[in-house]
């Protein structure tokens, strides 16, 4: 991290307490999270000790969830003109987008965090395998950093956080259901299976599924990882071409 | 020293800037005039390296803004337009965070924002957040971060706008003392400001270089250059007079006592006035002769004119 990278980075995490912003964010992402686990996702009636119904709706969590702390990223910026501030202090397009993302990021971390209750409730009720939690958590944190590499590089492509929030949904939604059979089924019979297949390899459904069961493979993990960079370079392609006029 | 050769800039079809070229060197302050949407912002933009030209180069004391770009930004403290800044933020932290960014050593930030906010006079507000802060307040602390770090270049896009005739004069002030060893660019459209606290100023329009004078070389070009305007009882009565005097260009009556004898260029006309008002034994109310009048240089050649 370059010290300039640093400073955006805690500037912009401070920023998120600044507002109650993060506290309407905090409480609606536990609130839904709980209703996903005990509602839809029948915590109780499975009558398993692990976090399975938890997990498995983080997908559907992040898409309207994610987008609205990413939409803010730089639609906020554009929209104040402060991005004519922050690009022309001596700092890289890289220090500001990855502050920016990382800072995104670790707030999504912190909202996933306060689940705690959770998994003290799981190990209440039985003897749960706390290293497949732990390993669900991390993946789902991946995932929740993919979901906002996508929202910021398309709140960088706009000045209106509505639109950057709307398109975010929109392009996420489709990474989730890239990986759905029925999704996968209508493309047979006029697509190659090798693009099929690719299809399905770049949803997050995909990689998500064995994470949430705690199977934290390698190739998943680089998937999330390689989809963010890949993302935060396209932003920082994005916001060269706004400065390109 | 700043070099800028050939600059343009184009969105689209509409070239903002057109083949732009000055020199700016230590020392001085210049002026950058020109009508809304003469491409005065989008020059300053590029100089500052938020965008990116379309042709041309600009150089900030030997580096070149877009191949070093980070060494340039760091030489330069800039006011955008309309002072931008991050609204949840106290002025304090703002302050802070600017000067975390531009590497003024950890030990040293407190001195230098002390002696930012004293010169500026922002104490009153440094707790406040920057969305509760009044138009004039937020442009100061616009101008407090620009010169934090003590820079070499400051440009200062229209630092006066929206402040009152007392804050106005205090940024004045601001700039004159600040400018001594710096290269200060102000853009502006107000006139009085050029004559106030520039050395030099260029009017540009359309994005291309119209003038490039001291104030008061600007106002010599002005027809009023030289004129001399006299208050004096019935003196519209002998404007024919006036208009036969030896080096008088035109005459004009801007009310029942008041006349102005605009002179030929290069010709003093104010002892050959003061003889005929003498002549006609007229009793003088007000007599004084002008520098010329810079908003009517400006709008002859701006295209104004009419």
């Amino acid at each position: 991290m370059t010290p300039a990278m640093l400073v955006i980075f805690r500037r912009e995490l401070k920023s998120y307490f600044a507002t109650p912003l993060a506290l309407i964010f905090i409480v609606i992402f536990l609130m839904l999270s709980g209703f996903f686990t005990f509602e839809l996702g029948s915590f109780y009636f499975r009558g398993q000790a692990d976090l399975e119904s938890f997990f498995s709706y983080h997908p559907w969590l992040y898409l309207f969830l994610v987008p609205a702390i990413a939409m803010r990223i730089w639609a906020e910026e554009h929209k104040s003109g402060t991005i004519e501030l922050l690009l022309t202090l001596p700092v890289t397009v890289a220090d500001a987008v990855v502050g920016k993302f990382l800072a995104a990021w670790i707030f999504a971390g912190l909202s996933l965090l306060l689940t705690f209750p959770i998994w003290i409730t799981v190990n209440y009720l039985g003897d749960p395998d706390n290293g497949i939690i732990v390993a669900a958590y991390l993946g789902s944190w991946l995932m929740s950093g993919a979901f906002l590499s996508v929202g910021c590089c398309l709140s960088a492509a706009t000045r209106n956080q509505v639109i950057a929030f709307i398109l975010t949904i929109t392009v996420c939604l489709v990474f989730v259901l890239a990986g759905f059979s029925v999704v996968l089924n209508s493309f047979q019979g006029w697509l190659p299976v090798v693009v099929i297949d690719v299809i399905a390899q770049l949803s997050f459904l995909t990689h998500f599924d064995a994470i949430s069961r705690g199977v934290l493979d390698l190739r998943d993990v680089l998937f999330f990882i390689l989809f963010i960079a890949c993302w935060l370079f396209a932003t920082a392609i994005v916001i060269e071409i706004k400065k390109a006029g | 020293m700043i070099e800028i050769k050939a600059l343009s800039k184009r969105f689209g079809n509409f070239t903002a800037v057109d083949k732009l070229s000055f020199t700016v060197a230590e020392g001085e302050v210049l002026g950058f005039l020109g009508p809304n949407g003469a491409g005065k912002s989008t020059t300053m933009k590029m100089l500052t390296g938020f965008l990116t030209p379309s042709s041309g180069s600009v150089s900030i004391c030997g580096f070149d803004s877009q191949k070093q770009s980070l060494q340039a930004r760091r030489m330069i403290g800039y006011l955008p337009e309309g002072a931008p800044g991050y609204g949840d933020m106290s002025v304090r932290d703002f302050l802070k965070f600017v000067a975390k960014v531009r590497q003024i050593p950890v030990n040293q930030i407190d001195a230098a924002i002390a002696a930012v906010v004293e010169k500026i006079r922002l104490s009153e507000v440094l707790q406040q957040s920057i969305d509760t802060l009044s138009k004039g307040f937020k442009r100061r602390v616009g101008l407090a971060q620009a010169i934090l770090h003590d820079p070499k270049v400051l440009i200062l896009d229209e630092p006066t706008d929206g402040l009152d005739p007392n804050q106005k004069h205090q940024v004045r002030e601001l700039i004159r003392n600040l400018a001594q060893d710096k290269i200060v660019i102000v853009s502006t459209h107000i006139l009085e400001e050029v004559s106030a606290v520039c050395s030099r100023a260029i009017i540009i329009d359309h994005g291309r270089l119209l003038v490039d004078d001291t104030p008061a070389g600007l106002e010599a070009r002005s027809r009023y250059h030289g004129a001399v305007t006299v208050k004096a009882p019935g003196i519209g009565e002998v404007e024919a007079a006036f208009g036969d005097l030896p080096g008088v260009a035109a005459v004009e009556m801007t009310d029942d006592n008041v006349l102005t004898a605009l002179p030929q260029s290069d010709v003093d006309i104010y002892t050959e006035v003061q003889q005929l008002l003498a002549a006609k034994s007229l009793q003088v109310e007000e007599i004084f002769q002008e520098k010329g009048r810079l908003d009517e240089v400006f709008r002859s050649l701006t295209g104004g004119a009419a």
